[in-house]
């Protein structure tokens, strides 16, 4: 209230409790969470059917007929789980923010309320990212069933978490710029355009060093952020096969979480805020 | 600057220019809202209204100017801004994930409102707005009316001091408008200062205290709907529709009829019907045909016989009469030279 001019008698609701926007900022992820929670199973296989083909195609029915070598599908999973983070990250923020920017603008009644409209585009990330990691923790159980077996050890688990933190992080930062940035008519054909490159270029079905004998691929492949999660997955949960080192993936992945958030949060504003 | 010392919204100078617009949607707008007082923005699709709005429900940046809502300058604090204020935009932008009542319970926990109070509250604004029965309901099955009255609920949920209707009765039939009105003025009788924007002059004229005028950005006009309609010449208008079969010019009409005693004023409103499309009855224009309104300084009906001898004398015939008082329609025409709608 600091900013009132004394020649104005004071609102009426001062003696209302004034929450802080920290509160408003748990109410508004409150509300994306018991909308989740009610369709959870919409939820759920919107997140994990395209995963849970391609570990069935690529980890088992190519192994099972002799197409891939053995060992394959181990390498395979920590990719595929990396991917599913990322993927699911960006396809909670870029869509819903497009329908709601552009049609329902459902979230207007969250613009309105009293904390500042970059929160509203920060909650999305985070909300976003529990999706992700929500997704990426099934996928476990998931592939411990179709693969029969999965790379796992209990050493892994704090860099496992890192790196699948950061990559739902920088999917739902992806999801905010492309949500944001691309006009509403051209979504599907951005979509299009952005979401299976990204699926085929991020090192999830293949690892990074053994691009070497296709340079100019490998050199498309590091600028696409799900490999350095693929990578620092496989580094995770099979520290023995070559990898990129960690310390690289968790830099670029904190990096590319930085760059797509910053343009991101404006791309929301430059959409809240005429 | 003369500042309004109970003004619960205060903009001065107030200028928005968008960025792929070559004019300005808001140009240098001042005005002043009392505590407790019912405001209209009068004005048609484009004039600035839906944007002054913005601007004062943080929605949009000024480009220059300031506005104020509840004390709190809304561009350099929209967060403490918004604490004050309630919205009930044109469109409806309800929860659809949500049921209403949850949409107003969101909106509450959104603004603060203790989770004790919440419910208690949200029972009340049902009620009040006849959607008891609906609160569980879809929103989807909602029609027209019953978003807006929800919407008008929702916004009072954490019992903002100030709330902006943008066009509360767009769209709805004539029932449900009523009815949003009632409404409308049992808040205003509650002591909320209201701001709502119209294009709709009865609307305007039996709903505000004060009405602004506004056009192209500017606002023309700012006063009671009595004082503005005083402002017109006339104390009462006679529309006439003539019909002649052969070329009468609008000019000898106007004059024709300006010339008789009682008439203050003549408005030819042949280029209006034009731009006004669909009138349901064939325009008398194309038939050689005109439509004028005449400001009197007396009562009509006495005025018709002179006039329809008046017609007749230059060879064309009364071909409909329509008898009023000047209204805030009449202020616009006079003001912008064209129909609100």
């Amino acid at each position: 209230m600091s900013t009132s001019d004394p020649e104005f008698i004071s609102p009426i609701s001062t003696d209302d409790v004034e929450i802080g926007p920290v509160w408003v900022f748990v109410a508004v992820l409150r509300r994306d969470i018991y909308v989740t929670g009610k369709e959870l199973a919409v939820f759920l296989a919107q997140v994990i059917i395209q995963p849970l083909l391609m570990l069935f195609v690529f980890g088992r029915i190519l192994s099972d007929l002799g197409y891939t070598r053995h060992g394959y599908a181990h390498l395979l999973f920590p990719g595929i789980v990396a991917l599913t983070a990322t993927l699911t990250a960006l396809q909670s923020t870029a869509l819903p923010l497009v329908i709601d920017l552009s049609y329902t603008k459902e979230i207007e009644d969250r613009l309105l309320a009293p904390l500042p409209v970059s929160w509203v585009a920060i909650e999305k990330i985070i909300f976003a990212s529990m999706r992700a990691l929500v997704a990426a923790a099934m996928m476990f159980p998931i592939g411990l069933l179709i693969l029969g077996s999965i790379p796992w050890s209990a050493r892994a688990v704090p860099m496992l978490v890192l790196v699948l933190v950061l990559a739902s992080l920088v999917g739902s930062a992806l999801g905010l710029t492309l949500g944001t940035l691309v006009p509403v008519q051209r979504i599907s054909i951005a979509f299009a355009l952005v979401l299976t490159p990204l699926i085929f270029t991020g090192c999830s079905q293949y690892p990074w060093p053994s691009l070497s004998k296709l340079p100019w691929f490998q050199w498309l492949t590091t600028i696409n952020p799900i490999t350095y999660s693929s990578e620092g997955m496989r580094g995770a949960l099979l520290p023995s096969l070559p990898h990129i080192a960690s310390w690289i993936c968790i830099i670029m992945l904190i990096f590319s979480f930085v760059l797509f958030a910053t343009i991101g949060v404006k791309g929301f504003l430059r959409r809240a805020i005429d | 600057m003369n500042h309004v010392n109970d003004a619960m919204v205060e903009i001065v100078d107030l200028v928005k220019k968008y960025k792929k617009s070559t004019a300005l949607a808001v140009d240098k707008v001042t005005f002043a809202v009392r505590r407790g007082e019912l405001f209209g923005l009068l004005g048609p699709n484009g004039a600035g209204k839906t944007t002054t709005i913005g601007i004062l429900t943080t929605r949009v940046h000024p480009t220059s100017g300031h506005a104020k809502v509840a004390g709190i300058d809304v561009d350099r604090d929209p967060v403490g801004a918004r604490r004050h204020l309630g919205v009930v935009p044109q469109r409806n932008n309800l929860d659809r994930s949500l049921s209403i009542l949850q949409n107003l319970l969101f909106h509450a926990a959104y603004h603060g409102v203790p989770t004790h109070e919440r419910m208690g509250r949200a029972t009340k604004l049902l009620e009040q707005f006849g959607l008891r029965e609906k609160g569980n309901d879809r929103i989807d099955m909602f029609s027209g009316g019953q978003a807006q009255r929800a919407m008008v609920a929702r916004a009072l949920m954490h019992e903002p001091d100030v709330l902006f209707l943008d066009e509360p009765s767009t769209g709805l039939d004539p029932a449900a408008r009523l009815f949003v009105w009632d409404r409308i003025r049992e808040l205003k009788a509650s002591g909320v200062t209201i701001v709502l924007t119209t294009h709709d002059m009865d609307e305007a004229a039996s709903l505000s205290d004060r009405v602004g005028i506004m056009d192209h950005g500017h606002l023309l006009a700012l006063d009671t709907p009595s004082a503005l309609t005083r402002t017109l010449p006339g104390k009462s208008t006679l529309e006439i529709t003539t019909s002649s079969p052969g070329q009468l010019s609008p000019h000898r009409l106007t004059q024709c009829l300006g010339d008789l005693g009682g008439v203050e004023r003549v408005e030819l409103l042949d280029d209006l019907m034009g731009s006004e499309g669909d009138m349901g009855e064939e325009p008398s224009g194309g038939k050689g045909g005109h439509r004028v309104r005449l400001f009197l300084t007396g009562s009509a009906p006495p005025m018709i016989a002179p006039v329809a001898s008046a017609l007749a004398d230059l060879g064309a015939a009364l071909h409909d009469v329509h008898v009023g008082t000047p209204s805030l329609e009449d202020v616009f025409i006079n003001l912008t030279g064209r129909l609100l709608r």
